[in-house]
């Protein structure tokens, strides 16, 4: 066919005018940034190159309480929310009546805004002068002393942005998981009826293998988006996550940029490339481990 | 009869288990309807009996709508809902009229430099948000836009992910179309909006909804460049009225907030609920 770069490239053009503003561009300053010591906002002016901000990052309690959060948060989350919405999605897969209802209902929280609806979630949550709040009230009936799960124990308050992230993510992988069983070839399951296999048989044999490589694919990204937890935290807890002990990378990196500690792009810019690091490693991890064990 | 004996407990078996699992569905709805169901319970409450339930209530008993006056007249609410319906209907046609030609140019036009460009779109699918914000913010601040809708806007207007949909989806309308249109003399631009848009309708609606979905909910990048009130979306907004819109104790009034808020895209996912799963199965992700 006739070749046309003028036109090919005009037309590209508005898409690349905006990726290399804000995207390409970004991505190199960013390591710039991060190597440039004692950079100074107002002058634009900075001392050396090195590794400083990446020290200073790294021994900063608040980067380090972040960094233990993030981690409980995935290790947490991931596991929690993938087997969650596995179980829901196969017994989804095996009832006929209201199955429609249930996936509308179950696909909500997708919808959401992340930070109107935490506001819900905190007030559940609190316990305040006035009232124990919904879930101490739930508790109270297993005889459970009511617990301060927004001001309250470290372990409280994780368990909340836990459940909270777990309530957040579970649609996309629902949906994800559903429509993978879905497309699972049903000659498979009537030739293992023929030959009398039992279903937890047929779920290990068939089902799970079948549906691994969507397995993964959510695992993965379960990983990348857990890590990069933020306004579900804020949203919690208020903007300022360091008073709280609750916050994210994501939260440090945008503190530091701006906020109450802010003005320091350099070291905002470390803490993003020690994150990028860390998703890099877990994802090329996960996908070493994928190769392995799943079928495609 | 033996048979018959035999049957029984295992049909019996199975109904266990379907009502096991019926239960299991029931619980996780419970547990995702209880607090779309509490937010809007609440904001139906007076102040009063909001705060005289020390132990809280699930129905109320004298319903008003107070709390709603009160969203658009103590706090900005309406404003909020201004600027996030300007950002979201700006940004979204904004996208929608770059991810148009740029699918359109690696779909159809062959140029020099092709496979080039397309691995490099491809490439910066990878690239996370986190990493390029930090620049968007200084460009942005040098630039002199901050708290201006044209600064919201601009970084937020690209989506790597929607040119490839949108690519593979013109990719498959038959060449044979292109090459009579060219025969007939009709230019590609006119082709492109007369042939190609209609024939991929769903991707567009499925893409412009679910970016519609991204702007209505985006927090990080207004809560970076806005500091003035005037120009805060809805996250942020409902962010402001938390920390001290009504006051702290005024919750029905808040919950009144949240539910205005979350109506309209509760609305729109009911009407658009097949469009919108199937295309965030096809691999949106949240963020």
């Amino acid at each position: 066919m006739k070749q046309n770069n003028l036109k090919g490239w005009l037309y590209l053009l508005p898409a690349f005018l905006f990726l290399g503003v804000f995207l390409v561009y970004p991505l190199i300053d960013v390591f710039i940034y991060s190597f440039e010591e004692g950079f100074n906002f107002a002058s634009q002016t900075s001392f050396g190159v090195g590794f400083y901000n990446y020290a200073y990052v790294l021994s900063d309690p608040y980067f380090l309480q972040a960094l233990k959060n993030t981690f409980i948060l995935v290790l947490i989350t991931v596991p929690v929310s993938t087997l969650l919405a596995l179980l829901i999605s196969v017994g989804l897969a095996s009832i006929k009546k209201l199955r429609k209802l249930f996936q509308t209902i179950y696909f909500l929280p997708y919808v959401t805004n992340t930070l109107a609806v935490g506001i819900v979630f905190m007030l559940l949550f609190a316990k305040t002068d006035y009232t124990d709040g919904m879930v101490n009230l739930f508790l109270g009936l297993f005889g459970i002393d009511p617990i301060d799960f927004i001001n309250g124990p470290y372990w409280a308050k994780m368990l909340v942005l836990c459940v909270y992230t777990v309530w957040i993510v579970l649609p996309f992988k629902i949906l994800v998981l559903t429509s993978a069983l879905a497309s699972v070839n049903q000659s498979y399951y009537d030739a293992a009826m023929v030959d009398g296999t039992r279903k937890l048989r047929m779920f290990t044999k068939i089902t799970l293998p079948m549906i691994s490589p969507m397995l993964f694919y959510l695992i993965i990204t379960g990983f990348i988006g857990a890590f990069k937890a933020y306004s579900d935290a804020v949203a919690l807890f208020g903007t300022n996550l360091n008073a709280k002990e609750m916050n994210t990378i994501v939260g440090y990196i945008y503190d530091m940029l701006y906020g109450d500690s802010g003005g320091y792009p350099s070291f905002a810019s470390a803490a993003a490339i020690i994150l990028f690091v860390i998703v890099l490693t877990i994802t090329c991890v996960n996908l070493y481990v994928s190769r392995k064990k799943v079928h495609y | 009869m033996n048979t018959k004996t035999l049957k029984l407990p295992q049909k019996a078996r199975q109904n266990i288990i379907r009502a096991l699992i019926y239960t299991g569905l029931v619980l996780w709805a419970i547990a995702v309807l209880f607090p779309f169901y509490w937010m809007l319970m609440t904001s139906f409450k007076s102040y009063g009996e909001y705060n005289g339930e020390s132990v809280p209530s699930l129905l109320v008993s004298s319903p008003t709508f107070d709390n709603f006056l009160n969203a658009f007249t103590a706090v900005n609410l309406g404003r909020y809902l201004l600027n996030t319906l300007v950002f979201t209907v700006v940004t979204t046609l904004g996208m929608l009229v770059v991810t148009v030609f740029a699918a359109y140019s690696f779909a159809r036009i062959s140029f020099k430099g092709k496979a080039l460009a397309f691995t490099l779109l491809l490439s910066l699918m990878m690239i996370p948000t986190e990493l390029v914000v930090i620049t968007n913010f200084v460009t942005v601040t040098e630039l002199d836009l901050r708290n201006t809708m044209l600064g919201l806007v601009l970084p937020s207007v690209t989506s790597v992910f929607y040119i490839y949909l949108l690519k593979e989806n013109f990719s498959q309308v038959p060449e044979e179309l292109y090459l009579a249109a060219k025969v007939d003399g009709t230019g590609d631009l006119k082709y492109l909006f007369k042939v190609m848009v209609p024939i991929c309708k769903p991707t567009v609606v499925t893409i412009t909804i679910l970016k519609a979905i991204e702007c209505w909910n985006s927090y990080v990048w207004p809560r970076l460049i806005t500091d003035d009130e005037t120009m805060y979306l809805v996250s942020n907004g409902i962010q402001q009225i938390r920390e001290g819109g009504f006051g702290r104790e005024n919750i029905p009034a808040m919950m009144a907030a949240v539910v205005i808020i979350s109506l309209p895209l509760i609305a729109v996912f009911l009407i658009f609920r097949n469009k919108i799963m199937e295309g965030v199965a096809r691999g949106g992700t949240k963020g």
